[in-house]
């Protein structure tokens, strides 16, 4: 029996400390308190000196509250039943169901061997033409939703969820208003899919620490999952309120801030939990899609800023739509050369030349006369908008590439696109030749 | 060897305070025995009878009070035949071995050697018994791949040596003794085919650094023609996150001209290094008719791997370039990307409580960038041959803003400056590198007058550029408007290039200067056009000859017929 101790002799913050010995890095404590009990981590160790992180907060501990050390760090079950239930932050039901303690694994494990991973190369349909043509989603991809507050970002993460042809769904809510959580969840019943699919909330009224938890528990039971040949989909929401835990944390620790407050290993810390996605050698796969809202609408902050180089790409949700210039799907390349040949062509031109519209519109709001460049552009701007940047829409890729042909042959000649001669010949809608 | 020993007081993060007994070295390796696993670590700080280490694993499971063991070594790599081909981590663990011992995961405390023991390798000696010979001196060759790896007396040996005995040629593996030497003091020490060395140390036994004067071509023409790299330099890009860097990366290593690429992945994704890994086994080049893989080293500290070994990686890689530039060969080395290892640096001062700098940056990171950047360099070996190490770093620059300090220290000391743009990326201009903001100091693969030209085009056509945004149109006149177009005619055919097409994606110097020309052709001309529309009109369809050109193998008829189209078009526009 591991020795109970209580005396606690500092309480700052979330962050506790005692004198104990024979404590290791990381290890549980369970506290008990008048108001209940609280796990709690270790997180320094100075000779005797234990500090801890108390999950549930420290208000209304009591310097003689009783701490008993467990011996190992952060559990979370990964058995099959976990399917269809509802956790918070520190793997406490949510749902009424019975507590879950068989097939324990450690949550944070060590990283995969990059050895062991294979190049990704099977799209995810989605039917929506921003993501299929222009910023294909791929299996084992980490996506952020960049985005204000306001945004309709769970809508959009909820659909995605719904299309994608996926064994399992992790979802991890983070500081998530309750209104947010219900929807996610009854979405995800009403479509059947709550049976395969494990939920962690967070919510925003809950202790801050167990917000740190969410992601290293969903990726655990993720990657549990992917070792035996699932594709699990984990979707988080909202990351920022991660790096915010983070942050409140390591200034109650009194670590140098390095930007705005924020920890210098933010970006470790981020990337720590991104580089689960995966897909295996022989295995299954993690899919990760992150909302991270964007406080100010800037993307420099350095939460979006430090996600931005995490991850393969983003979705930049904006004025409820996806932005066609800060969207990016790094691994694009890797299916749509596979898709059909003019999806690269398509994607690159109708970009470009939205791009010129935008700067011919500029033009016009300052009053100048329009050329007739600048008209076919003006022209053209308003069919992409309304044809291939409507999240609302579910078309096939295919289709949704003849939409893109059809909307620059209403527009251009032939050549003023830019496009090579052997692409014009093969994909040109005729029709239109005519017309000119 | 003595035995030295010392007990955990502390943990911190990675983050270990240790007491001792005896002596310690700054910079010692040493390791923690956590519950039965060996945890490395390196000594960062020491203070009366307590060191401060930083551990290159999870510190998770460490208790105060457990063993530490010192090494009495500095942190060091293995040279030796059978490097090229792998992928190490950060302290050099090659990760297939890994991944056969412990599967999908990095198993923690899992130290593998790093050259394989149980291959065997066709040694031929190239001294004998009598030879006087000294730290770096060639004894002996084995072919590994395409090269001849030569096996070199240890670096880190003073004096001069007598051969003793020499192994008769054969197949051996690396540790059997091929040599034995002999100083003036009637030591005798052994040779074998592998040594060590302290990976934070430069290797300098070459007989003089020389200027670098050669391009190193790397088939990108808006870089061998107007931001070009030499063999022996150092050039950084800079950029902020979805600019292009990795492709550039990717493409460099792929198509550039030296004799062996290293490519350092620090803090970066894992889903990069995988593509290299999986791909150039499959890639050929065409320089030797063998796989890329076969020129390739991919050292791998991906951002979820130990942050303290990924300050190790780069020091890794860098030793492993210098070590084969002592063979006389060219290395071009990418370190993808210097900002983490910056940050690496950034959060051990933060634990180490040291006077934060510049957004919290410890104020030494400048002479580290500058110390780093200053191990490349063209080298003239006491055979007299050359040998070189090109250092190539990514910087990812907080908000893209290049006022930063990882950037500002790193353009200090780079002989070329490749920036990277979120404005050209969003609008699709690939490669994004900025042509205004970009410098090189190195020789271009064309005329380097015509260069300057085209350059001063450039930069006038983006002024008119400006200048319609305010003014319209209209209000410009037909000369600076034909300026604007030839401007933006040189970004499309020249500057952009499609990385991801076969022919487009390679453009050989012959090819380069051969466009280059006909390019000059346009920019020099004096176009008699007619009205705006016309200009337009005639610039679109000149480039979409130019750009159905760039797209066509060299050495064909559909090429050739192309020249001639285009330059009957440029012709016929001319002033009379």
């Amino acid at each position: 029996m591991r020795k109970v101790y209580n005396r606690i002799l500092q309480i700052a913050g979330n962050v506790i400390m005692l004198e104990a010995q024979n404590v290791a890095s990381g290890e549980l404590a369970m506290i008990n308190s008048r108001h209940g009990a609280s796990l709690a981590q270790v997180i320094r160790l100075d000779q005797d000196q234990v500090y801890l992180q108390v999950f549930a907060g420290s208000r209304g501990l009591s310097t003689g509250d009783e701490v008993r050390f467990l011996g190992h760090s952060m559990q979370v079950s990964s058995s099959p039943k976990l399917l269809g239930r509802i956790f918070n932050g520190s793997g406490v039901p949510r749902d009424n169901g019975p507590e879950l303690d068989e097939a324990l694994i450690d949550i944070g494990g060590p990283s995969v061997n990059p050895a062991k991973r294979i190049i990704p190369e099977n799209m995810i349909r989605t039917g929506i033409p921003m993501i299929d043509v222009f910023n294909t989603l791929v299996e084992s991809q980490k996506l952020p939703i960049f985005s204000i507050p306001g945004e309709p970002y769970n809508e959009l993460l909820a659909r995605i969820a719904m299309q994608a042809e996926v064994d399992v769904i992790i979802l991890g809510g983070m500081g998530v208003k309750y209104d947010d959580y219900l929807y996610l969840r009854d979405t995800l019943d009403e479509h059947g899919a709550l049976h395969k699919s494990v939920l962690f909330i967070h919510t925003a009224a809950d202790p801050v620490v167990e917000c740190l938890l969410v992601p290293d528990m969903c990726l655990a039971v993720a990657e549990a999952y992917a070792v035996e040949g699932k594709r699990a989909l984990v979707l988080l929401t909202d990351f920022t309120n991660f790096a915010d835990a983070l942050k409140e944390i390591a200034i109650t620790m009194e670590q140098i801030p390095s930007n705005r407050g924020y920890p210098g290993d933010l970006y470790s810390q981020l990337a720590a939990r991104y580089e689960k996605a995966v897909d295996f050698d022989g295995a299954g796969s993690i899919t990760i899609l992150a909302v991270t809202t964007m406080p100010g609408d800037d993307v420099t902050h350095p939460v979006p800023d430090n996600t931005g180089y995490i991850t393969e790409g983003q979705f930049y949700l904006k004025g409820g739509k996806i932005d066609p210039f800060g969207s990016l799907s790094r691994l694009k390349q890797n299916v749509n050369k596979v898709t059909r040949d003019d999806h690269r062509t398509i994607m690159d031109t109708m970009i470009r030349l939205y791009a010129d519209c935008l700067e011919s519109r500029e033009k016009q709001s300052m009053g100048f006369r329009m050329s007739t460049w600048d008209t076919k552009l003006l022209q053209y701007g308003d069919l992409f908008e309304t044809r291939m940047m409507d999240l609302s829409k579910n078309v096939a890729l295919e289709d949704a590439l003849d939409d893109g042909w059809a909307a620059l042959a209403e527009c251009f000649d032939p050549e003023e696109t830019g496009i090579k001669t052997d692409m014009l010949e093969k994909f040109w809608p005729k029709k239109s030749e005519a017309s000119n | 060897m003595p035995d030295k020993k010392g007990r955990v007081t502390g943990v911190n993060g990675n983050l270990v305070r240790v007491r001792f007994d005896e002596s310690v070295l700054q910079n010692e390796v040493a390791t923690i025995n956590c519950k039965g696993t060996q945890l490395k670590g390196e000594v960062i700080r020491i203070r009366g009878q307590e060191a401060e280490m930083q551990v290159f694993e999870d510190t998770s499971g460490v208790s105060v009070g457990d063993e530490v063991a010192f090494t009495d070594d500095l942190l060091s790599v293995e040279l030796g035949p059978g490097i090229l081909k792998q992928v190490y981590d950060g302290l050099q663990n090659p990760l297939y071995k890994l991944a056969e011992k412990s599967g999908f995961f990095l198993e923690r405390g899992l130290y593998l050697d790093p050259i394989d023991r149980d291959v065997d390798w066709d040694y031929s000696p190239t001294v004998k018994v009598g030879d006087s010979v000294k730290a770096g001196d060639t004894v002996g060759t084995v072919p590994e791949g395409i090269f001849k790896h030569r096996v070199m007396i240890p670096f880190s040996w003073s004096d001069t040596w007598t051969v003793t005995w020499v192994v008769d040629p054969g197949s051996y593996n690396v540790d059997t003794v091929v040599c034995k030497v002999k100083n003036s003091k009637g030591q005798e020490n052994d040779v074998t085919m592998v040594q060590k060395w302290p990976i934070k140390k430069p290797i300098v036994n070459y007989k003089e650094k020389v200027l670098p004067v050669d391009t190193l071509v790397t088939k990108k023409r808006l870089i061998d023609s107007f931001f070009p790299v030499a063999r022996g330099g150092t050039f950084c890009t800079p950029g902020p996150f979805g600019a292009g860097k990795t492709v550039l990366q990717h493409s460099l290593s792929q198509h550039s001209e030296a004799d062996i690429v290293i490519v350092a992945a620090c803090g970066e994704r894992a889903g990069e290094v995988v593509e290299v890994l999986r791909e150039f086994p499959h890639l050929s080049d065409p320089r030797t008719g063998k796989t890329l893989m076969d020129r390739t080293i991919i050292i791998c500290n991906t951002s979820s791997m130990p942050v303290a070994a990924r300050e190790a990686s780069v020091y890794t890689a860098v030793t492993l370039a210098e070590y084969y530039r002592q063979m006389g060969l060219h290395v071009l080395l990418l370190a993808d990307s210097t900002s983490r290892w910056a940050q690496a640096l950034r959060e051990m001062s933060g634990r180490l409580e040291e006077i934060p700098g510049e957004e919290a940056f410890p104020a030494y990171l400048e002479s580290l960038i500058a110390g780093f950047y200053e191990r490349a360099g063209l080298v003239e070996l006491d055979d007299g041959s050359t040998g070189s190490v090109t250092i190539g770093g990514t910087v990812s620059p907080a908000g893209g803003n290049f006022e930063e300090p990882v950037t500002q220290g790193t353009l200090k000391v780079v002989g070329c400056f490749l920036g990277l743009s979120r404005a050209r990326a969003n609008a699709r201009r690939f490669p994004s590198i900025d042509p205004l903001e970009s410098w090189s100091k190195y020789k271009s693969v064309v005329d380097n007058d015509q260069v300057t030209t085209a350059r001063s085009i450039l930069k006038r056509s983006h002024d008119v550029h400006q200048m319609m945004m305010v003014v319209g149109e209209e209000g410009t006149s037909n000369d600076d408007y034909i300026i604007y177009q030839k401007g933006e005619f040189l970004d499309a055919v020249y500057l952009q290039q499609d990385t991801f097409d076969d022919v487009d994606g390679a453009c050989s110097v012959e090819r380069q200067q051969e466009v280059f020309n006909t390019l000059m052709m346009v920019l020099t001309a004096k176009f008699a056009l007619g009205d705006k529309d016309k200009i337009r009109t005639y610039f679109n369809r000149l480039r979409q000859l130019f750009i159905d050109w760039n797209f066509i193998a060299s050495g064909t008829e559909a090429y050739d017929e192309k020249v001639k189209l285009i330059e009957a078009m440029i012709k016929e526009a001319q002033d009379a």
